[in-house]
């Protein structure tokens, strides 16, 4: 990683970065719900979710370009999802020649879409809040304490174990080692291991310095981050909206 | 120091009396170390690596306890039950501010110990706003740690444990790492700080430079203790303990 490692936010002043990181949170995680919820059949319903995130980008000014950029995440389940109709049992079509399976075909294009969907809609939340308020936010939702310390230490400590990472691999090189293949993993996987090791013992020093601060076992909470009713209804617009499709999705005969 | 008699006699900052520690695996690392810091005392902790000045150090505020003797810190001893107390009382400044400086932002981080010790919004604003002043860092306040230099990362440090407002504030190797500015800046905040510092280090025109008193700790005991300036022109005392004076330096007639 390049420069400072936090490239999924994008600063701004919009409304929807000003809202308070809990309500965000909540709002992805009911449109994450209300999208896989929907009958795989209801294309239109597909296509309001898209027009609702559409809204939410437009409001947010994070232009389609980083969105899609930020989208090569969902590869690795696009691929999956391209090899089920190929491989799949049932009723089959033929299309350009190859042979798909029509429920593998309706299956595919289930995934396919809830997940981009779903990711989408996590990028527009990462875009817009700071990975630490995110945290400050997880934390106000009751997520348990441990998982969100240990969350915020990683972001402090992503820098400085990457830096490690660095000057091992320039004293690796500095002494002629190169990776070609497969015969030098054993000295890569050392280097891992060393690594570990020292991260681990960072991780002993760290704890000494919060023990010596008076830590025993909470975080103090410092920043109050508060929402009023307005912040949880204008979050909820987003979900909301995507519930009355879902819905009328089941509605419809 | 003053000629006044103070009306009430305070109890030295710290006391260390017949301390002994052996670590888990059987390696005895101090034999009996006794010291005394009188209040608003400046001293530097003088010894080679390995002698046993880290273990001493996490003596202070009861990270190790003692296996034999006692530490005092102002009168009130370090026990199980006292920890609270003495941690508020010794501030523990460590070698590697990236240790030191866990949360993602400076006030965060400034904030940690008070908000431990229960202190809460204006008053807690005010402890961390008053201990960056201090060490000419409150610009900072709001940026992560990790994208601070070193020297401003090492005064960040320094004002996480100010802002606990200690009895005592202790320095591991504070010079270690710093550019010749970075030094002297330092050097500078530590100067004016009105609270009992002990300085533990190798570095020792910097020791010369800010500690009035200075003790070497050697093989596990405190080998010397005595005016900075007297024991770094000790060529024998100091050889014998691995000390060295940098090249070309001679200790000036009048330091202070």
């Amino acid at each position: 990683m390049s420069g400072g490692h936090h490239q999924l936010y994008r600063p701004g002043e919009t409304l929807v970065h000003r809202l308070p990181p809990q309500c965000k949170l909540v709002a992805v995680v009911s449109f994450a719900v209300a999208v896989v919820a929907t009958p795989r059949e209801c294309f239109w319903a597909f296509g309001v979710y898209a027009l609702l995130l559409g809204a939410v980008a437009a409001a947010a000014r994070v232009p389609a370009a980083f969105v899609a950029r930020r989208m090569v995440i969902e590869v690795p389940f696009v691929l999956f999802a391209v090899a089920i109709p190929l491989i799949g049992t049932g009723e089959r079509i033929e299309a350009l020649g190859v042979s798909l399976s029509v429920p593998g075909l309706w299956a595919a294009w289930n995934i396919l879409a809830k997940a981009t969907l779903g990711v989408a809609a996590s990028i527009l939340l990462a875009a817009t809040t700071e990975p630490r308020m995110m945290l400050l936010g997880a934390e106000r939702l009751r997520l348990p304490r441990l998982l969100v310390q240990i969350a915020t230490f990683m972001l402090r400590y992503m820098d400085v174990i990457g830096d490690q990472m660095r000057r091992m691999r320039v004293a690796r090189e500095s002494r002629g080692f190169v990776a070609r293949d497969l015969r030098q993993a054993p000295v890569l996987a050392k280097s891992a291991g060393a690594l570990f090791i020292r991260s681990y013992e960072r991780g002993e020093r760290v704890h000494l310095a919060m023990l010596s601060r008076g830590y025993t076992g909470e975080m103090p909470s410092i920043r109050d981050l508060s929402a009023s009713r307005r912040d949880w209804g204008v979050a909820a617009l987003l979900p909301g909206l995507a519930f009355v499709a879902a819905l009328v999705a089941w509605s419809l005969p | 120091m003053t000629a006044v008699p103070l009306p009430v006699s305070l109890p030295d900052s710290l006391k260390v009396s017949g301390l002994a520690y052996a670590y888990p695996d059987g390696t005895q690392a101090l034999f009996g170390v006794d010291l005394t810091i009188g209040r608003g005392e400046r001293v530097a902790l003088l010894g080679p690596n390995g002698a046993g000045k880290t273990t001493l150090v996490m003596h202070l505020n009861g990270i190790l306890t003692a296996g034999h003797g006692s530490v005092e810190v102002a009168g009130l001893p370090v026990r199980k039950d006292t920890l609270r107390e003495i941690r508020r009382r010794v501030g523990l400044v460590f070698q590697d501010p990236d240790d030191q400086l866990f949360m993602p932002t400076v006030r965060e981080d400034v904030a940690f110990g008070p908000a431990n010790l229960g202190l809460k919004g204006e008053e807690l604003d005010r402890r961390v706003r008053d201990a960056l002043d201090k060490v000419g860092m409150i610009d900072a306040i709001d940026r992560p740690p990790h994208h601070l230099s070193f020297g401003q990362r090492r005064r960040v440090a320094v004002a996480t444990v100010l802002a606990m407002e200690p009895e005592i504030v202790v320095l591991d190797e504070p010079s270690s790492n710093l550019d010749p500015a970075s030094r002297r800046e330092l050097a500078g905040i530590l100067r004016d700080l009105d609270v009992t510092v002990l300085m533990v280090t190798h570095d020792l025109p910097y020791a010369l430079e800010l500690c009035e008193r200075a003790m070497i700790l050697s093989g596990g005991v405190i080998a010397a203790d005595g005016p900075t300036a007297a024991l770094l022109s000790d060529g024998d005392l100091l050889s014998a303990h691995r000390l060295e004076l940098p090249y070309g330096f001679a200790v000036p007639a009048h330091p202070h």
